[in-house]
């Protein structure tokens, strides 16, 4: 600790803390541009000057620690000014010539009401110009369908080169050209290759970098924020849902350093539009071969006829949007009837709870990852299954201490260096039987991770695959005292939260790939689209968009998407977190839950609850490892290894990625236009007709 | 006798090229002797000898170098110590390096190697600007003729590991700050660092890196060999030893020229220049240390002494001893913007008051060179070369606002009167023909 005095206020505070970070603790407001906390200090734009004592200059706060401070001539501590009129020279100044090249665009700026430059200039800047030579203006450049360009408001902070470069590790951003030429580019005019593109445009303190989708849709403070969780993918990032009138306009991240600091995926923030558009807005029922519109009453009394049949002809597959109310009750009505095909797993994974809770949950936390210092990646590729996280696996490598990732399974450029291991199961049993230098280095570790993903998991021998990488790790001795390196890498937002409550064949129940290859009478798929039900099944499609399923379905039942609806879900570390309804949901559409208790009144088997607040109880009190406070996880129970998969022979055959479009994995962000591009982007259609446009 | 400084006291014996710049008639000038005896002094010795002479960096902030050097870590710990020579001689008006590499390279390779022996280092490189093709050539082939003569390199006669390498910049104004050169080596954008960290503790590839300039390192082995007292004797107390200046302008006689510290500028000029173009009396000014300094005028220039107190004191600099003469035919205002255009299009546009500034400067100057301006501009202006000075990360800020402030300060007049000029000549209501424009 160090002692400092900032505007006559003694303070102690760590030694490593900047000038900022000290004037910030001692409650004084410092305005700054470049700064952020989470990338590293550029200290260019020199808004954060404050006055220190003995000082010539004034001193950029960002860039100096107070341990750099030399004390006064009789040894008293360093002492800052924060709101001398020098300082306020100062930063007047640098205003000034920040606003001299800055076009007096707000009117027309979408940064309009959120720009720290707007905010910063109402204390600093003069109500005047004195320029009066041609400003400077700037190219377009070309960053592909999020991310939309007026650079000629760029205060060349350098917040995006840091972040591309730092964080999302594809150093595609640049500053090119000296001095008052100095221009921010991609190089090559294209799209940025990162999944978290997006985030550039928070990070811009101007509008500068504005969110094209977004564009001229609408003014902040006209918009109702809702906070919410994410389901593009299974990390559960905190979002917040700004809508007006029935729609929403855009996603921004919320913070929350345990899950996903402060990044969002580009599908998780731009799959919004595709709430707008293939929406299931009534019920459909199939007649003479042709979907028709039916009344509510209709459909749930097709829905319990077909229930009613033999429950071992029933089935019923979840999908990997859907909140844990929903399937608790379709769990529930099913149970009720003695139907035990169910699975939530409609991808075909292969990993069930036999091995408890810390059999598939990511039981390091992503927290955790920044203390890991090996980590095993199996059959996934973390820069599609979960953007954020992989950028929190860059960190723990840019900060020193992870330096050994190695990957099994289709190689892809992960943003940081790894080595591959193989891409069969070959590398896997060599590791299982402790062979190689890569065993030694995971036993050796001190907190190794083993990550195992959907490319492994859904595979057709996906347990025994399981099972290699467990025993793998049981060599390694990944679970230890106080450390548990058994991490699953979901794909789907609802699959933990299903598997939580037991969403699972049980006691001789069929598994997605079964039921769909034994001619059952029923299929129920509860927003499941990835899914072909064989001809001679009649299918009931409860979701959100019409998809795949609602194509395929005899019965078509609408339901609220994510927003439109409060829900609980799961992430994949177990941390239970709410989504809240942003707005209402769209037509007739019901709540899954409200649907199962209607079919139950009507068979005759009511579910025991008539709110969400009587589900959530029930819920509460049926599955322990969710009775816990919104953004916690569920304390540990005991876990082997030992139970995890099955044993069994391997197959030799070589993994690949399950996602290889990241952009089109669920009919949300299928129904998306923004995404659509962003996929034509990357595959590389249609690039010239973007340049053109 | 011309200046002050004799023959016997000269360590640049061949600045003018006359003899041979090769290793052999470097010998003969006294080059590389007694280097292994130098060096078996023990770096202690080296440092306290250095500090002791009084030498101020010869490369424009006259920071004492044996100082600067001891603020290289004491012991070689898991990283590599590293020299720097700094030989991006951009400083418009200063070529006095340039002389040194070309006629007499061997006394800056033996100061690289007595400085990296001083600073542990077992690597130096020098840093060539872009546009010293012809002093690379030269320079290299010294630096072959040095490792085939074994005096460096690895098992050299000298007994201390040392290699030195030639880096060709690619022509930027900025990267002869010493953070930028760093950045510039390591192959990224030449833009200055933060500091602290200094380069003595974090510089080159994060390594403790001394940057210094080729003129401070040629000297001293000299220095070492005839001992500091001969050096300190030379010039005034702070100010001692020997500077070449580079003197252009409006001398009969422009040159380079080894003289002794705290020449007074007119013996300078008169004694080696030929005097000021028309007589004493048609002096008007003097950018007495490469362009970055405030001028001075004629009257200071008549008592001045050319080092770095003296100039300090007139709120001028000795900076790298570039002295730009200008005689009263000169357009000081002219003059001026163009050194104003020229830190517009040097500065690399990393920190905001430099990068805004400078292009506002430079504006608002060629206005003004053109007399197309307000009165209350000059003001103005002066104003926002203040808003540049000492906010920017690194020194070019204020590089480009001191010119500015130096002729605002002295001649003002000069810009007042154009700007009259240019009214009057349009003969118009004050200021309705500028508004309409």
């Amino acid at each position: 600790m160090a002692k400092i005095i900032v505007d006559g206020q003694e303070l102690d505070v760590p030694g490593e803390y900047t000038l900022l970070q000290a004037c910030e603790a001692a409650g004084a407001q410092i305005p700054r541009f470049c700064y952020h906390e989470r990338l590293s200090v550029a200290g260019n734009c020199r808004m954060c000057l404050v006055e220190v004592k003995g000082a010539p200059k004034e001193v950029a706060s960002c860039s100096q620690a107070v341990k750099d401070q030399r004390p006064g001539p009789n040894g008293e501590p360093p002492e800052v000014f924060t709101n001398s009129p020098r300082v306020k020279k100062a930063r007047q100044g640098v205003m000034e010539f920040l606003l001299i090249n800055h076009p007096l665009d707000c009117p027309i700026c979408d940064q309009g009401g959120e720009c720290d430059l707007q905010d910063q200039a109402v204390v600093y800047g003069s109500a005047e110009s004195r320029f009066c030579e041609s400003k400077r203006a700037v190219e377009e450049k070309n960053m592909g369908p999020l991310i939309k360009t007026v650079m000629t408001r760029c205060i060349q902070c350098t917040r995006c080169v840091r972040f591309v470069t730092e964080v999302a590790g594809v150093p595609e951003l640049g500053a090119t050209g000296r001095g008052g030429d100095m221009e921010i580019t991609t190089y090559l005019n294209k799209a940025l290759s990162s999944e978290l593109s997006g985030n550039v445009v928070d990070l811009c303190p101007v509008g500068a970098l504005t969110s094209r989708p977004y564009a001229f849709n609408a003014r902040p403070w006209e918009l109702k924020k809702t906070e919410s969780i994410d389901v593009m993918d299974a990390l559960g990032s905190n979002i917040r849902i700004d809508t007006r009138g029935a729609d929403v306009l855009r996603v921004e991240p919320r913070v929350n350093d345990d899950v996903n600091e402060e990044w969002l995926s580009d599908k998780g923030r731009h799959a919004c539009d595709g709430l707008r558009r293939q929406r299931l807005d009534k019920p459909y029922a199939r007649k003479e071969g042709k979907l028709v519109p039916v009344s509510w009453a209709e459909a749930i009394e097709i829905f319990a006829k077909q229930l009613s049949g033999k429950p071992e002809k029933v089935g019923f597959i979840s999908g990997d949007l859907n909140e844990v109310e929903g399937l608790k009750a379709s769990l529930d009505l099913a149970k009720s009837l003695g139907i035990k095909n169910l699975d939530c797993r409609q991808d075909g994974a292969l990993l069930d709870d036999s091995a408890g809770r810390g059999g598939y949950l990511f039981n390091s936390t992503v927290n955790g990852i920044e203390e890991a210092d090996v980590i095993l990646i199996v059959g996934a590729n973390p820069r599609y299954d979960a953007p954020v996280l992989n950028a929190r696996i860059r960190k723990a490598y840019l900060a020193g201490k992870l330096q050994n990732i190695a990957l099994i399974g289709e190689d892809f450029d992960l943003t940081y260096p790894h080595a591959h291991l193989g891409d069969d199961v070959k590398a896997l049993e060599e590791l299982a039987k402790g062979k190689g230098e890569f065993a030694k280095i995971l036993s050796n570790a001190e907190k190794p991770m083993i990550i195992i993903g959907s490319s492994a998991l859904t595979r057709a021998d996906g347990d025994k695959v399981a099972k290699l990488a467990a025993e793998a790790g049981a060599k390694a001795k990944i679970v230890k005292d106080g450390w548990n390196g058994w991490n699953v890498l979901h794909t789907a937002a609802s699959r933990v939260g299903a598997m939580d409550i037991g969403f699972l064949p049980k006691d001789g129940g069929l598994t997605t790939y079964q039921m769909l290859g034994s001619k059952l009478d029923t299929i129920v798929l509860l927003g499941a689209d990835e899914v072909v039900v064989p001809e001679g099944t009649f299918v009931i499609y409860i979701g959100s968009h019409g998809d795949n399923g609602a194509h395929r379905a005899d019965l078509v039942l609408p339901a609220p998407a994510y927003t439109e609806k409060n829900g609980t879900y799961v992430n994949l570390e177990g941390r239970v977190q709410l989504g809240r309804m942003a707005v209402a949901p769209k037509g007739d559409a019901k709540e899954e839950w409200a649907i199962m208790r209607a079919v139950s009144q009507v068979i005759g088997k009511p579910l025991p609850y008539d709110t969400l607040e009587e589900l959530r109880a029930k819920l509460k009190s049926d599955v322990p490892a969710l009775n816990v406070a919104e953004g916690e996880i569920a304390p540990a129970i005991d876990f082997d290894l030992r139970f995890v998969g099955n044993d069994g022979v391997a197959d030799k055959y070589k993994f690949s990625n399950v996602i290889q479009d990241y952009f089109l994995t669920n009919p949300i962000a299928r129904a998306s236009q923004t995404l659509a591009k962003c996929s034509a982007e990357r595959r590389g259609v249609g690039a010239n007709k973007v340049a053109a446009e | 006798m011309v200046g002050i400084l004799e023959d016997k006291d000269r360590i640049f014996l061949n600045l003018y090229g006359l003899q041979d710049w090769g290793l052999e008639g470097a010998m003969k000038r006294g080059a590389w002797n007694g280097t292994k005896d130098i060096l078996s002094a023990g770096r202690d010795w080296i440092i306290t000898e250095g500090k002791a002479s009084g030498l101020r960096g010869r490369g424009g902030a006259g920071f004492p170098t044996a100082l600067k050097w001891s603020f290289m870590p004491k012991e070689v710990k898991d990283r590599p110590h590293y020299l720097l020579i700094n030989a991006d001689e951009s400083e418009p008006g200063t070529c006095k390096d340039r002389e040194i590499m070309r006629h007499d390279p061997h006394l800056l390779i033996e100061g690289a190697l007595v400085a990296s022996f001083a600073m542990q280092a077992h690597t130096a490189y020098i840093y060539i600007r872009g546009e010293y093709v012809y002093e690379r050539e030269i320079l290299e082939a010294a630096i072959k003729q040095a490792y085939e003569a074994k005096l460096i390199g690895k098992n050299n006669i000298h007994g201390w590991d040392f290699d030195l390498f030639v880096s060709h910049g690619a022509g930027a104004y900025i990267c002869g700050e010493e953070t930028a050169q760093i950045e510039s080596l390591e192959g990224k954008k030449g833009q200055p660092r933060l500091k602290p960290p200094f380069p003595a503790n974090a510089g080159l590839y994060g390594c403790p890196t001394t940057v210094n300039n080729v003129e401070s390192i040629a000297v001293m082995p000299t220095i070492l060999r005839r001992g500091a007292a001969w050096f300190a004797g030379i010039g005034r107390p702070n100010n001692t030893g020997t500077k070449v200046f580079s003197i252009s302008g409006h001398v009969n006689k422009p040159c380079n020229v080894e003289e002794a510290m705290s020449i007074p500028f007119k013996q300078l000029v008169e004694d080696h220049c030929g005097g000021i173009r028309g007589g004493w009396g048609n002096l008007k000014a003097v950018i007495p240390g490469g362009s970055s300094v405030r001028m001075i005028t004629a009257e200071m220039a008549e008592t001045v002494l050319m080092d770095f107190d003296s100039l300090s004191a007139l709120k001028s600099g000795l900076g790298t001893a570039a002295v730009i003469v200008m005689d009263k035919s000169t357009d000081l205002v002219a003059a001026i913007a163009r050194l104003s255009y020229f830190y517009k299009h040097e500065s690399c546009g990393q920190c905001t008051p430099c990068r805004e500034g400078t292009g506002w400067m430079w504006r608002v100057m060629e206005r003004m060179a053109r007399g197309e301006a307000e009165i209350r501009e000059i003001d103005l202006l002066l104003e926002v070369s203040q808003q540049v000075e000492g906010k920017t990360i690194c020194a070019l800020g204020d590089a480009a606002a001191w010119p500015i402030q130096g002729l605002i300060m002295h001649f003002r007049h000069e810009i007042e009167d154009k700007i009259n000029k240019y009214r009057a000549s349009k003969g118009l209501i004050q200021g309705a023909k500028i508004a309409a424009e």
